[in-house]
């Protein structure tokens, strides 16, 4: 037996599909192993689940990086000036200036080489005072010198100025444009444009406006009435990429879905896979030993099932009692127990029961237990192996599909929640590609991988279709 | 056929009926069970009948001068006696016999938030206003996928161990994924890239006035979930077919035909084709009522409101008479469409109708 085995393993070798099913497997539960180990689950969870608060410098709906490789016009990266970080580029100086006051000013520079523009800019303050509140000039200095007050500012202890936000900047920005280049643009253009555009004739259209690349520099001025008063700011110029998947609608990083995607989606088809084989087996092999009215009784809770859509009183079931992806698993194997596999199997052991072997077990005493369970089961495993192997992606896929419905498990991040917020957010509609390509991607090579393995072992272990 | 044989083959009809009938009763019964154990249906329907006394109370003038109190103890009081007229004060074990003779003899009953496009909140009238659609769409796929499959699935046997049917053997792996995974790529090279075909939904906006145009209108909406299936499943249902036909073409009879000089074409037809039809058809029939219900997701995808989106629609409004007003449906139809291949292959076949396998 055991030389049958390790023969049938290098035979497995030869396979170049079968290797190439194993190795894309290998590289998906290493992935799995990293994943688990180097971002725990509850902070996987609570970074997926933690709202924007979390996600507040990271882009919306950005394109992974490494998109700019294979783009003419490069993307911006999100670029991040924080004056409570020493960091190039960022300035603060406090000037005393009388007894109580003193005068605040803050240069933060930044080079923008870019061909797009930037996707949003914020400004977030804080503040330390007790009765009278900072106040702050805020001025913006392009590349080639030209100087925009933006706003003035009284301060909170916290707070943010959404400089992409401010319509009445636009407008000023607008009618500056119309002044300078004879000609109204025929969009409404947003800060982010009009603060990094290139002040020629190509800013009137949408579509030709550029950016200037450059040294940008905004410069905040202004008054501190208390001794101890402090003032901190952080500009986020936010890009087009980010990181190795992007972000999606709530600016959320998709690397930490997509990679807790794949132990998730691994172990719920592998899981639930095996676990309806083994048990159908079982039942399967109980049936056809002893008959009878086991039979006719298993028999008829099979019919009863297959009469039952399986899909529909799974929706049904997760509707009612909403539940975790775990509870999930147990209900989908509830159901799938009595399924038609049971009908196969049960025909393969009713031939078994007739072997030579079987009577020989049975003349010599071997209790009915031993013999099913010793003697049957064993016999028809590696028939099944194949089969097995190639129902884990229709599971991985069933994860997938009632995460689309809106059903999956409420705080896991799995690749069928990425479809669904994308498909639910018309990222096919707006463009946004990646959005899906990504856990489509993964979803994909998990089928492929468990498919080419699967086939490949059909061939092996059901070697009747290879000489024809 | 003689009369003997007749009264067996009643005989046999008869069994296969009650074993039928049987069978459905009980999963409708499994269905009701698991839609009322979370006390869903029972709540919602105590909560509106005492929202509705509430409201027909403190609207009727012959109360308007009741005391606060008195008027809640009124209001108890008719509560009280509405739910014993509807039944909700019997233990549930009792009304769920009631719910499954309601649902049995299609008596739907009324959904709780759907509506059909008529108006009605008839779960029977809604269920048949969204039927024809998804039947029209998956009758279609399937038929296409059968024919298909088959024709090539013949070709690929007749040419075994050619080019041809080492390719499609190569594709089969892509079966594993699911046809509804396959729309969503299809969707973005046709509608988000191309902008030739449409995203989903089952017309044009606003929809076409004269015959001709909407049903081409509707035809085009056709295209990507029929391709979607096509991708998903016929390479899969290829290779069963071909490995099926194989198996077939080996036996002696068909050796030995070989062997008389019969041309190949009726050797297939008469040969192979002829025995191995019934599972095929089996197959096909099953295929095409699960399509029916199963297709939850593609219908999802691709937008199109027929009983899946339907079902799904239901789900997350928590409609349950709409959910298993579906599942008694379907399970009339699949029990409905077994009994028919039975009665069919009984007929045709001799040794089922005597019992012997």
């Amino acid at each position: 037996m055991s030389y049958r085995i390790k023969d049938q393993i290098k035979e497995l070798f030869q396979y170049k599909y079968a290797l190439i099913g194993i190795g894309i497997l290998l590289v998906l539960i290493g992935i799995s192993i990293y994943t688990v180990i180097a971002i725990p689950y509850h902070q996987a969870t609570y970074l997926w689940r933690g709202g924007e608060g979390i996600w507040l410098d990271y882009p919306r709906n950005a394109m992974p990086s490494w998109i700019n490789f294979f783009l003419p016009k490069k993307l911006p990266e999100t670029i991040i000036l924080d004056t409570q970080k020493t960091q190039k580029g960022v300035t603060k100086v406090i000037v005393p200036f009388g007894e109580q006051a003193s005068k605040v000013r803050i240069e933060l520079t930044f080079n923008y080489l870019y061909d797009d523009f930037p996707s949003e800019i914020n400004l977030f303050y804080s503040a330390k005072y007790n009765v009278s509140s900072p106040h702050l000039t805020i001025y913006w200095i392009k590349p080639e010198g030209q100087r925009f007050k933006l706003r003035e500012l009284t301060l909170r202890k916290n707070g943010a100025y959404y400089i992409s936000n401010d319509g009445k900047l636009a407008l000023n920005l607008q009618n500056y444009y119309s002044q300078k280049i004879g000609e109204e643009p025929n969009y409404v253009m947003s800060p982010e444009i009009g603060l990094f555009a290139v002040e020629d004739k190509s800013v009137s259209k949408l579509e030709t406006a550029t950016p200037l690349k450059g040294r940008y520099l905004m410069v905040i001025e202004g008054t501190l009435f208390e001794k101890n008063s402090d003032v901190n700011v952080k500009l986020v110029v936010y890009g087009k990429v980010y990181g190795a998947a992007g972000t999606d609608h709530l600016r959320r990083d998709l690397s930490i879905a997509l990679l807790w995607g794949t132990p998730i989606a691994l172990s719920f088809g592998v899981i639930a896979a095996l676990s309806i084989a083994m048990i159908q087996i079982i039942i399967a092999a109980i049936s056809a030993w002893f008959a009878g009215r086991v039979d006719f009784i298993v028999q008829k809770i099979t019919e009863v099932n297959m009469i039952l859509p399986f899909l529909p009183i799974l929706i049904m079931i997760s509707v009612f009692y909403s539940f975790s992806i775990w509870m999930l698993l147990v209900v989908v194997i509830a159901l799938s127990i009595f399924g038609s596999g049971v009908k196969t199997y049960r025909a393969v052991f009713l031939q078994i029961k007739e072997f030579p072997y079987v009577e020989a077990a049975k003349a010599y005493g071997a209790s009915s237990l031993r013999i099913v369970f010793l003697y049957i089961i064993p016999k028809v495993l590696p028939t099944i192996i194949p089969s097995l192997v190639l129902s884990v992606s229709d599971f991985v896929f069933l994860e997938a599909a009632m995460a689309l419905l809106g059903l999956g498990d409420p705080v896991a991040p799995t690749w069928g929640k990425i479809i669904e917020d994308a498909y639910s957010t018309g990222a096919l509609y707006k463009g946004y590609f990646y959005w899906v390509l990504e856990p489509s991607f993964l979803l994909i090579l998990t089928a492929l991988g468990f498919a080419l393995l699967g086939f490949s072992l059909d061939k092996i272990f059901n070697p009747r279709l290879k000489e024809r | 056929m003689d009369k003997r044989e007749l009264y067996r083959f009643a005989k046999y009809a008869l069994t296969r009926a009650i074993s039928l009938i049987v069978v459905v009763v009980i999963a409708v019964y499994i269905t009701i069970l698991i839609a009322n154990m979370g006390g869903y249906v029972d709540q919602i329907i105590k909560s509106e009948v005492r929202f509705n006394i509430g409201v027909e109370v403190n609207q009727n003038p012959a109360y308007k001068s009741l005391p606060p109190r008195a008027k809640g103890e009124l209001i108890e009081k008719l509560y009280q006696k509405e739910i014993a007229r509807l039944g909700l004060d019997k233990p549930f074990i009792l009304r769920s016999y009631q719910y499954l003779i309601q649902a049995l003899s299609l008596e739907l009953g009324r959904a709780l938030y759907l509506t059909s496009d008529t108006g009605s909140r008839s779960v029977r009238n809604i269920i048949i206003e969204r039927l024809p659609v998804t039947v029209l769409l998956f009758t279609t796929i399937n038929l296409i996928l059968f024919f298909f499959s088959l024709f090539v699935g013949l070709y690929a046997s007749r040419k075994y161990e050619s080019k041809f049917d080492k390719i499609i053997v190569a594709l089969s792996p892509l079966s594993s994924i699911p046809g509804w995974f396959y729309g969503i790529f299809l969707i973005l090279v046709f509608a988000s890239l191309l902008h030739v075909l449409p995203y989903g939904g089952l017309v044009d906006a606003p929809p076409p006035q004269d015959t001709l145009s909407y049903t081409l209108s509707v035809l085009k909406h056709m295209i990507l979930p029929i391709l979607s299936w096509l991708i998903g499943y016929s390479f899969i249902q290829i290779y069963v077919r071909r490995t099926f036909f194989l198996m077939f073409s080996n036996e002696d009879y068909v050796e030995m035909a070989k062997a008389k000089g019969l041309p190949p074409r009726i050797i297939e037809r008469r040969y192979i084709l002829r025995p191995t039809l019934p599972p095929i058809i089996t197959d096909f029939a099953l295929m095409l009522i699960s399509s029916w219900m199963g297709a939850i997701i593609t219908e999802r995808v691709f937008n199109w409101p027929g009983i899946g989106t339907l079902f799904y629609m239901a789900a997350s409004l928590l409609d349950s008479p709409v959910i298993i007003g579906e599942v008694v449906v379907y399970a009339y139809l699949l029990a409905i469409t077994v009994f028919v291949l039975d009665i069919i292959y009984a007929a045709v076949d001799p040794r089922i109708r005597l019992g012997v396998t």
